[in-house]
């Protein structure tokens, strides 16, 4: 029987939950790297007991844990993340050039061909790349010199490279996203890459249709479907159906359009996920109820799936990568909140349960679905 | 030997209880203690000080003999006490305040 487990990452350590394929008994191991920040944690497609995890804190920096058998054990590998060549400068808060740091990495994205390939998003924004599973990391350096680089400019949450795609078809083909910079393709594997942001609007940025500054929450895409993008924005949920080439607004009926979390039903590319947050000054959710919303027709037609869910009294807020999916045959949805819950829905979101209540603020949901 | 105390973090990162003792050729300096932990413990590099420039994270403190030695040159002498082992070299995490 199908089984899944569930790795979340918290403020204070990472969780692993797991279940049978029938997702109702739930077992909590953890927490593991107990005191550290856990940014995230994923595992390979290509060999499901290969997983990837983030840790850090402010004081002792990065970490990075490898373990080979689903978490049982792990060993660290290379926590070394030297931007390639003279690093230069991106732009400042104060408009002046400001030499590239690393501070840690945000989000691992393990190939889908091989457990030894990885690609990690760094703050400040790098895509970094191992091809010997975390010996050694390398800078796929075109992204940060493209031509708009210098341009870019860290917003509050800092200048993080928090997304990446593999795209399913097309192995060469990348997605990534950057806080307050934009959203970027290579079609090369990595060494050119292209600006995004054609048909984004962005009040908060001076020129609203500006080649970069937008701020992207999140992107995602069905494998079966994979030049169909979605995009939360820091407000607008968004849709491109070539790539990226154009993007349309598809937040239609949705209460407020303001989020984190996006992502794709397991069998079905036109459903998709989101998690209102009120506004950007407000970081929880509307009217002290936890809602999903659910589109069945590729977004502007959203549905609000509550049941299961606190409809009172509620102000979370649900972060970029705190929602997963799984691949069992009814597709599984999974949230974690900054208020320590991860939520579980055997239904595509009918119904909804809290499998765990009270861990520390989680960061990052990651779900894999094993044989 | 050198004697090093590590915060708690660094203790499980390195899979040490207690102290850790260290040989340390030469002169003992904050770098050159720092160098012979690294070395024994490859796992810290990059946790107390920054790859590449090896300039103490900002977090970071090192304290011996009652004094704070954080800001002093890497380079200078530690006090003869640490030297000899008669007292620890402390590396301690700054509060976090609140």
């Amino acid at each position: 029987m199908a089984r899944v487990r569930v790795l979340v990452g918290t403020r204070k350590g990472l969780f692993i939950l797991t279940a049978d394929g029938k997702r109702q008994t739930w077992k909590v191991n953890g927490p593991h790297f107990a005191g550290w920040e856990i940014y995230h944690a994923k595992g390979s497609p290509a060999d499901p007991k290969r997983i990837y995890v983030s840790q850090s804190t402010g004081w002792h920096g990065q970490i990075v844990q490898r373990s080979n058998d689903g978490g049982k054990t792990w060993e660290t590998v290379d926590n070394k993340f030297a931007y390639d060549g003279v690093p230069e400068t991106h732009q400042w808060y104060d408009g002046t050039p400001h030499p590239w740091e690393f501070k840690r990495v945000w989000h691992f994205e393990p190939s889908l061909g091989d457990p030894d390939t990885v690609y990690a998003g760094v703050e400040d924004a790098a895509l970094f790349k191992t091809t010997d599973g975390g010996k050694s990391w390398t800078e796929l350096s075109g992204l940060r010199t493209h031509r708009t680089g210098s341009q870019w400019t860290p917003g509050a949450g800092g200048l993080c490279l928090h997304t990446i795609i593999e795209d399913p078809q097309n192995p060469k083909r990348l997605y990534t996203a950057i806080s307050a910079a934009g959203a970027f393709r290579t079609d090369d594997g990595g060494k050119t890459w292209k600006t995004i942001t054609k048909g984004l609007n962005s009040r908060y940025i001076p020129n609203p249709t500006a080649e970069i500054g937008h701020c992207v929450h999140r992107i995602a895409l069905h494998p079966s479907n994979p030049d169909v993008v979605y995009m939360q924005k820091h407000w607008d949920v968004m849709r491109t159906e070539n790539a990226g080439d154009l993007w349309k607004e598809v937040s239609g009926n949705l209460p407020t359009d303001f989020g984190f979390v996006i992502d794709v039903h397991a069998h079905d590319p036109e459903t998709v996920y989101v998690l209102p947050i009120t506004s950007d000054e407000k970081h929880y959710v509307m009217d002290g109820k936890l809602r999903v919303y659910r589109s069945k027709t590729g977004g502007n037609e959203w549905q609000a799936l509550t049941k299961g869910l606190p409809q009172k009294d509620c102000y979370v807020n649900v972060l970029r990568d705190a929602m997963s999916v799984d691949r069992l045959d009814k597709c599984g949805v999974y949230f974690g909140t900054t208020g320590g819950q991860v939520y579980a829905s055997g239904d595509a979101g009918n119904t909804w349960r809290a499998i765990v209540h009270d861990l520390p603020a989680v960061l990052s949901v990651e779900v894999q679905t094993l044989k | 030997m050198i004697r090093v105390e590590l915060p708690p973090h660094l203790r499980v990162l390195a899979a040490v209880k207690g102290e850790v003792s260290l040989a340390v050729s030469g002169p003992v300096t904050t770098r050159t203690v720092l160098d012979a932990l690294e070395a024994a413990y490859p796992v810290l590099r990059g946790t107390i000080r920054d790859h590449g420039t090896l300039k103490r994270r900002d977090f970071m403190r090192f304290f011996a003999c009652a004094r704070d030695l954080s800001l002093e040159s890497p380079d200078k002498p530690l006090p003869e006490a640490v030297a000899k082992g008669a007292e620890p070299f402390l590396v301690v995490g700054a509060l976090a305040g609140g």
